[in-house]
């Protein structure tokens, strides 16, 4: 069941994100992001994860992508246009694309022992509970920090994104 | 049809981390609509989120939810300032393609 679970939703995952890359319309890529964030917060609860896949489903698929949608609607982006060809990259990049990602998996088949599994139910420290708690306690000052930093952020979005008062 | 394990090994989470971030890296080099490429910088955000969880799952710690919480907090800045970026881009220059926005380049 939980080899099923796993199966369906990095499916979903690995093909919204291929669709992600070779969609030519903003809005579909957008679509398609918000089915990636949605299958790795059901991944997320297989590996126990209840708060952060919660919070992965309200503030990634949730906030963020209702912003990006709102931008490309605002700023009504259309098919994007090839100005300018690139051969090379054509060439030479999805080669080693495929070069890195075939690296990468290798060495994590590597390093991982044989019969280290994922079994549901196992990790039980993922709970809102153990989350706040180390927040509040280990992890206070950097959530402190993180407060101003939203604070610049808001600051930040609202002087760029003002109309220009003469 | 091959049969189902029983249970999914660790290392197929950091697979498909992985090639969710190639996917993103694609996305990133290969794109040129700059909404499209800040949305693979979000993809390989997200793909590295997994990797924490899966890590935090093996170590049986709930440090590596902490460590993608505070990514969740930073991209959702990102995504508003980023976005406030490309909002006054093109305001300036009535273009999202990113081959149009080289007045850096001469």
């Amino acid at each position: 069941m939980d080899a099923l679970l796993f199966m369906i939703f990095a499916a979903i995952a690995a093909v919204c994100g291929i669709n992600l890359v070779i969609q030519k319309h903003a809005i579909s890529s957008a679509l398609s992001l918000v089915g990636v964030m949605a299958a790795l917060a059901a991944l997320y609860l297989l590996l126990g994860g209840e708060f952060i896949a919660a919070a992965q489903l309200v503030v990634y698929a949730g906030a963020i992508m209702v912003l990006f949608v709102f931008v490309i609607m605002l700023l009504n982006a259309g098919v994007e246009r090839t100005t300018r060809r690139r051969p090379w990259a054509q060439y030479a990049g999805v080669p080693l694309l495929l070069v890195l990602f075939g690296t990468v998996a290798l060495l994590v088949q590597e390093i991982s022992p044989a019969g280290d599994n994922v079994i549901f139910g196992e990790f039980t420290k993922g709970t809102p509970l153990d989350v706040g708690r180390a927040l509040f306690t280990t992890y206070l000052l950097p959530f402190e920090v993180t407060s101003v930093l939203i604070l610049i952020a808001i600051l930040g979005a609202i002087v760029l994104a003002r109309k220009e008062i003469d | 049809m091959p049969a189902l394990p029983a249970a999914v090994p660790l290392s197929w989470y950091l697979t498909l981390s992985a090639f969710l971030f190639v996917l993103g890296v694609a996305g990133f080099l290969f794109r040129r609509n700059i909404i499209t490429v800040f949305m693979s910088i979000e993809l390989m955000l997200n793909a590295v989120n997994l990797t924490f969880i899966t890590f935090s799952y093996k170590l049986q710690q709930v440090d590596g939810h902490i460590f993608s919480f505070f990514v969740m907090v930073v991209a959702a800045a990102e995504a508003a300032v980023g976005l406030a970026i490309i909002l006054t881009v093109f305001k300036n220059r009535q273009t999202l393609e990113i081959d149009e926005l080289d007045s850096l380049k001469n």
